[in-house]
């Protein structure tokens, strides 16, 4: 191994955010637990609201404290030759995965990962997601929860490369792939502004790496809940608060990348970086009463024939915006 | 010290579960135990400093395995793979061949004066390895590039059993073509 510790770090050379220790996991993992907790109350809100006042059980902003009370004392139920090690790493792994997410987000200054290639880190987690929600409708053995997630991965196909090639901007006007130099050179222009289509393929990219609002298809009632349908108790509370924690994450994410990082008046960076993340957190789940599903099996030409040639243009015009500003 | 078991232990989750892809029993496992495999691969490769194509071959590669874990169960076996199944056919022969092949990589590895280590690594590894990879033939990388999408989609055009004529009439004139699956877009 001496060999190994001949390579010098490349690190991060001016890095404009501090790694902090790694104990501080423990405060960006309760920061991302609260988003979870915000989005769910939200969520119970609108619900309650659009359904014309309470209906059984706890509703409005006690929703996601009623659910959890009531999946943690729900009996397990179990399928005839579950593949039970598969099933599980699927539902747990969607909370890790937003977790690993956030990992490379700074909160203004601070940061718990500052990897040089931070963009890529968080485009491969989101990748994840594919294997864990495919693997949560096939553990269950159960034909409507492979069904699930065969839609869940019909989506991907179509959402995939467009988010990609979203994420591809901003890096490009930073010339970087790490996040604190990409949330520093929004100086005065935030990347949002001048660069919608990416910011919106990305928005979309991120409610469908959650499985939220349109591509939601893949939990459909239709199909008795799809990949979730034969989830229960706590794997399906574990299931759930990962969705609500990748949106989370995110939305967070968006942050750095679009929206100027911690920049902003009188509040200190990293309550700015909060604000933000509260803020485009509350736009998704808004809008998942808001959009229709996307039909998982004609999304793909709308992913490759609309999404992908305008997010590329955008790609383009960034890229020459970039050479000529150089 | 902490580092070196990270790596030695990666190093042995990539081939404990490449292993596993041979022993376990359904194609779900066996795709997803390839899977982890790779990312155990690719943690390794951001111990060597090689950050970018390490968190690349994570994605890429649980990109594909979850694409292939659909074909797996597709097409292999007789009651498309969701039933348990072997991972092994033509045991003898695959256990000749494998520690055939293993004693004479290890004789090699064992056997072959190794020349001693010239110079430091350069300060950006990733670079250098690109430069390495690609820069003296980046023509014949070039070339071949197209020549592989010409080839993938000749084959997909080859194999497909309807034509445009199936499409959009005898004369190519219909509008809208007739698919059995209708795209998103309208068209």
């Amino acid at each position: 191994m001496g060999e190994l510790a001949l390579v010098q770090s490349p690190g991060v050379p001016d890095s404009p955010v501090v790694t902090v220790a790694p104990g501080w996991a423990l405060a960006a993992v309760a920061i991302l637990g609260a988003l979870v907790l915000v989005a769910g109350m939200l969520d119970g809100v609108l619900s309650a609201r659009s359904s014309g006042g309470p209906g059984g059980g706890a509703s409005g902003a006690a929703r996601p404290f009623g659910e959890a009370a009531r999946l943690m004392r729900q009996r397990r139920r179990t399928t005839v030759q579950a593949d039970t090690l598969l099933w599980r790493v699927g539902g747990a792994g969607l909370i890790v995965t937003a977790a690993l997410m956030v990992a490379v987000v700074p909160l203004g200054r601070w940061t718990i990962f500052d990897l040089d290639v931070g963009v890529m880190w968080f485009n491969a987690m989101d990748v994840l997601v594919w294997a864990l929600v495919w693997l949560t409708g096939w553990g269950a053995n159960s034909a409507h929860s492979l069904v699930g997630g065969y839609r869940f991965l019909a989506h991907g196909l179509g959402y995939e490369l467009p988010l990609m090639f979203a994420l591809v901007a901003p890096a490009i006007a930073a010339q970087s792939l790490n996040v604190g130099t990409v949330a520093a050179a929004q100086d005065g222009l935030w990347f949002a502004v001048w660069m919608p289509v990416a910011f919106l393929v990305y928005l979309l990219g991120v409610a469908a790496f959650s499985v939220w609002g349109p591509f939601a298809p893949a939990l459909g009632s239709d199909i008795a809940g799809g990949v979730r349908a034969e989830l229960s108790g706590v794997d399906r509370l574990v299931f759930e608060t990962g969705r609500y924690a990748l949106l989370g994450a995110g939305a967070a994410f968006s942050v750095p990348m679009f929206l100027g990082g911690g920049a902003g008046p009188l509040l200190p960076d990293w309550a700015w970086v909060l604000v933000k993340t509260l803020a485009v957190l509350s736009l998704l789940v808004w809008l998942q009463r808001r959009l229709p599903a996307f039909r998982p099996d004609m999304f793909m030409e709308v992913g490759w024939m609309v999404l992908l040639p305008a997010v590329l243009v955008q790609d383009l015009l960034v890229a020459v915006i970039a050479v000529w500003r150089a | 010290m902490v580092a070196d078991i990270a790596f030695w232990g990666l190093g042995l989750v990539a081939v404990i579960s490449g292993a596993a892809v041979f022993y376990v029993d359904s194609m779900a496992r066996a795709t997803y135990a390839l899977a982890l495999s790779f990312i155990a691969v690719g943690l390794q490769v951001l111990f060597l400093q090689q950050n970018y194509v390490g968190v690349v071959t994570v994605l890429m590669m649980v990109m594909e395995m979850a694409v292939m874990a659909v074909y797996m169960v597709m097409f292999m076996g007789m009651n498309p793979a969701l039933m348990p199944m072997s991972m092994v056919h033509s045991n003898r022969t695959a256990v000749a061949t494998a520690v055939l092949t293993f004693g004479v990589l290890a004789a090699g590895i064992l056997l072959v004066d190794w020349p001693a280590r010239r110079g430091s690594p350069p300060p950006e590894v990733t670079v250098a390895l690109g430069e390495a990879l690609m820069g003296p033939k980046m023509l014949v990388m070039a070339v071949i590039s197209p020549v592989m999408v010409a080839t993938i989609v000749a084959g997909v055009v080859l194999a497909a059993h309807r034509t445009r004529y199936d499409r959009f009439g005898d004369d190519l004139k219909q509008r809208a073509p007739e698919d059995p699956q209708p795209g998103g877009v309208g068209r």
